[in-house]
């Protein structure tokens, strides 16, 4: 790709969101031969890093030491952080094209899907996503309260997010002490009564979409004895063929995971997890108060779809759960964004290999690009929204080098921070997150945990010295 | 992985020939749109064929005169359709065991998309991609 010489003008680019997606497409625009010359990085959060920091489990701490990239992008004398800044709240498109040449939006998914059953609103039915959110203490949650005085729980869906809730339900009050969940997360957990957890999956062991190290950790619990049903753990015959045919490793070991837990004799553990197989909610039933008491499920069985997918359909055999705590789990969704074109159908906003594309004509729109999971719904680790990243990043390079971007009536750097300033005094620079970083990272090694979270804003605020 | 996060980012355009128009409007169809097929649809309901790079070439290869020829008489009829909700997985499958290239996607009866084995091969690659890169962050020294 030819780039322009832009020692002249210099490229300034916002992008909104500052999860793994923001990241590595700021990573890859402050290359040297991209010729950025400044991104700003916005995140209605103060803290930043998205899911990393408010959605991957607590006890799963490994996984967050990718931050440390993220700090390396940030070092980039190019590279600002401005959190506490919402778009639609304290910036709208209008003012962002007075100021930059192009917006990339990497707003994640913020919502979830809905089952659409009876009862899925009913007391004591919640979601994956209010659930995780609380427990990592994201600020906009942590009011939420959840009645574990229940003794037996059922989670929708079988992605890693379901293990996750699984995982953080069933772990013993030490073992999550150790973590760097959120302390009133830590306190609601060690009262929970939970005895029984069903994890259900609406097909069979092959079409799971947990990943095997997730299904080995919960067949590894140390309080908490996962059960699967022999009969629920063998493989259909569509199944057995299609392994067969297409001899996947990965789906192969993943079913050989399944069998050795279901063979597997409990070992009179304080919680036992019921991992079910090809059933499917129908229904959630009330109390007089309309608390939920039991959940009606159908028995589903799969049938190939002409494109050789294996997709569940229900079968004329119910059952009843007696459980009165639901948590379904049946995946994220993203949300509009205002002035910005969605694909209600996808939650996605409307694009094009990362172009926002115009409702009305489904072309492209001049300086409006989006990455990660706002882009491509919510699928995927971290690390596979970098080569997404990288595909919108190449859009909006080709875009600058055919001219064809804003032009910010203000184009320096301090006019920007000045407009941010009036409209979000309290905003919080990469430097006021390292500072809280290091608070929280100190209060935790006084506890021998990660770090114990600020939860709340004005609780940043107050630490920062500022209030 | 499901379809629908590869149909996500492919905007929301499916380009549509119907069975009585000629080769020479599905060629520049196919140049002008930059893509390797076309659905065959009376409207941009059901799908009735499809009509790809590979009928053109062997419709030419055996008729000087193929610009004339009907685009429903050289597409491929039974068209295999997939839904928004199936696995990436099982349609690449089926697209390499029964060597296609082209798939449409319906929505509830309705076409919203269509998808190549490239489209399939690389959310693969990138969906590999991501679990190396998130193991090396994991193993970077800090
Ligand atoms: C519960 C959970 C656990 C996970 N665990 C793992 C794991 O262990 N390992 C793994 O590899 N992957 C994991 N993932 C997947 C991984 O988190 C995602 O792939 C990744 O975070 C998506 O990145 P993103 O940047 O698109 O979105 P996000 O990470 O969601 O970031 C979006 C950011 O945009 C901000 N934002 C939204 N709207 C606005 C607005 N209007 N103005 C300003 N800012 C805004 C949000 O505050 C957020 O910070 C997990 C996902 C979930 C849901
Ligand atoms: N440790 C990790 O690496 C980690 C941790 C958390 C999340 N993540 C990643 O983050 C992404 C999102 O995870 P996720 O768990 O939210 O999504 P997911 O992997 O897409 O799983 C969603 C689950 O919900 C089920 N489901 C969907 N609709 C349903 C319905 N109406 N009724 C019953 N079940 C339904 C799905 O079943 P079907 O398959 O039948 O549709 C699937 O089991 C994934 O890519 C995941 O790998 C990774």
């Amino acid at each position: 790709m030819t780039v322009p010489d832009l020692t002249a003008r210099p490229i300034r680019i916002a992008i909104i969101g500052s999860g793994p997606a923001a990241f590595y497409a700021a990573d890859y625009l402050l290359k040297p031969r991209a010729r950025v010359a400044q991104i700003d990085l916005f995140d209605k959060l103060p803290t930043p890093f998205g899911l990393v920091r408010a959605g991957v489990a607590p006890d799963h701490q490994k996984i967050k030491s990718v931050t440390k990239i993220y700090d390396a992008v940030a070092a980039n004398p190019n590279f600002r952080f401005f959190g506490n800044v919402e778009y639609g709240k304290h910036l709208s498109l209008a003012d962002l094209k007075n100021y930059y040449h192009q917006i990339l939006f990497a707003t994640g998914a913020q919502t979830d899907r809905k089952m659409d059953i009876p009862g899925e609103e009913l007391r004591g039915s919640y979601t994956a996503t209010e659930f995780v959110a609380w427990y990592n203490g994201h600020p906009d949650y942590r009011e939420r309260e959840f009645d574990l005085a229940q003794e037996c729980a059922a989670i929708v869906g079988v992605g890693n997010v379901a293990v996750d809730v699984a995982r953080i339900l069933s772990r013993t009050p030490d073992e999550l002490a150790k973590t760097d969940i959120a302390d009133y997360a830590l306190d609601a957990l060690r009262a929970s009564q939970l005895k029984k957890i069903y994890l259900l999956g609406r097909r069979g062991p092959a079409q799971a979409a947990f990943t095997n190290p997730e299904i080995k950790e919960l067949g590894e619990l140390a309080d908490a004895d996962a059960i699967i049903a022999p009969q629920e753990a063998a493989l259909d015959e569509l199944s057995r063929a299609a392994l067969d045919r297409e001899k996947d490793p990965l789906t192969l070991k993943k079913t050989q995971l399944i069998q050795e837990i279901a063979a597997r004799a409990p070992a009179g553990k304080s919680r036992q997890l019921y991992i079910r197989f090809l059933v499917s909610p129908v229904e959630l039933i009330g109390d007089s108060n309309g608390h939920v008491i039991k959940m009606r499920v159908v028995k589903n069985k799969l049938a190939q779809s002409e494109s050789g997918s294996l997709n569940a359909h229900a079968t004329d055999q119910f059952e009843e759960l007696p459980v009165n705590l639901v948590f379904r789990s049946v995946g994220y969704r993203g949300i509009a964004l205002p002035e910005i074109p969605f694909n209600d159908r996808f939650g996605t906003i409307l694009n094009q290999m990362g172009r926002v594309l115009d409702s009305t004509t489904h072309s492209p729109v001049t300086g409006l690009f989006c990455s990660g999971w706002i882009k491509r719904g919510p699928s995927g680790v971290i690390g596979t929204n970098k080569p997404d990243s990288v595909e919108t990043a190449n859009a909006m390079l080709e875009d600058i080098a055919a001219e064809k971007m804003f032009a910010p009536a203000h184009a320096r750097a301090e006019q920007a921070a000045e407009f941010i300033r009036a409209r979000q005094p309290n905003f919080f620079s990469y430097a006021d997150w390292k500072k809280l970083d290091a608070l929280e990272v100190a209060r935790g090694a006084a506890q021998g945990r990660p770090r114990v979270k600020f939860t709340s804003v004005p609780e940043m605020i107050a630490a920062l010295g500022r209030a | 992985m499901k379809i629908a996060n590869i149909l996500s980012a492919k905007g929301m355009n499916v380009f549509t020939v119907a069975p009585n128009q000629l080769l020479r409007e599905a060629i520049h169809l196919l140049v002008q749109h930059n893509v390797g097929a076309l659905v065959v649809a009376e409207k941009s309901d059901k799908p009735i064929g499809i009509i790809t790079e590979r009928d053109v070439v062997r419709a030419a290869a055996g008729n000087e005169n193929f610009f004339a020829v009907r685009v429903g008489d050289v597409m491929t009829k039974d068209v295999i359709t997939a839904a928004p909700e199936d696995d990436v997985k099982s349609v690449g499958q089926t697209m390499t065991t029964r060597r296609f290239r082209h798939m449409p996607i319906l929505d509830r009866g309705k076409m919203v998309g269509i998808i190549s084995i490239g489209d399939v091969l690389k959310a693969q690659l990138e969906e590999y991609e991501g679990l190396i890169e998130t193991l090396n962050a994991q193993i970077a020294p800090g």
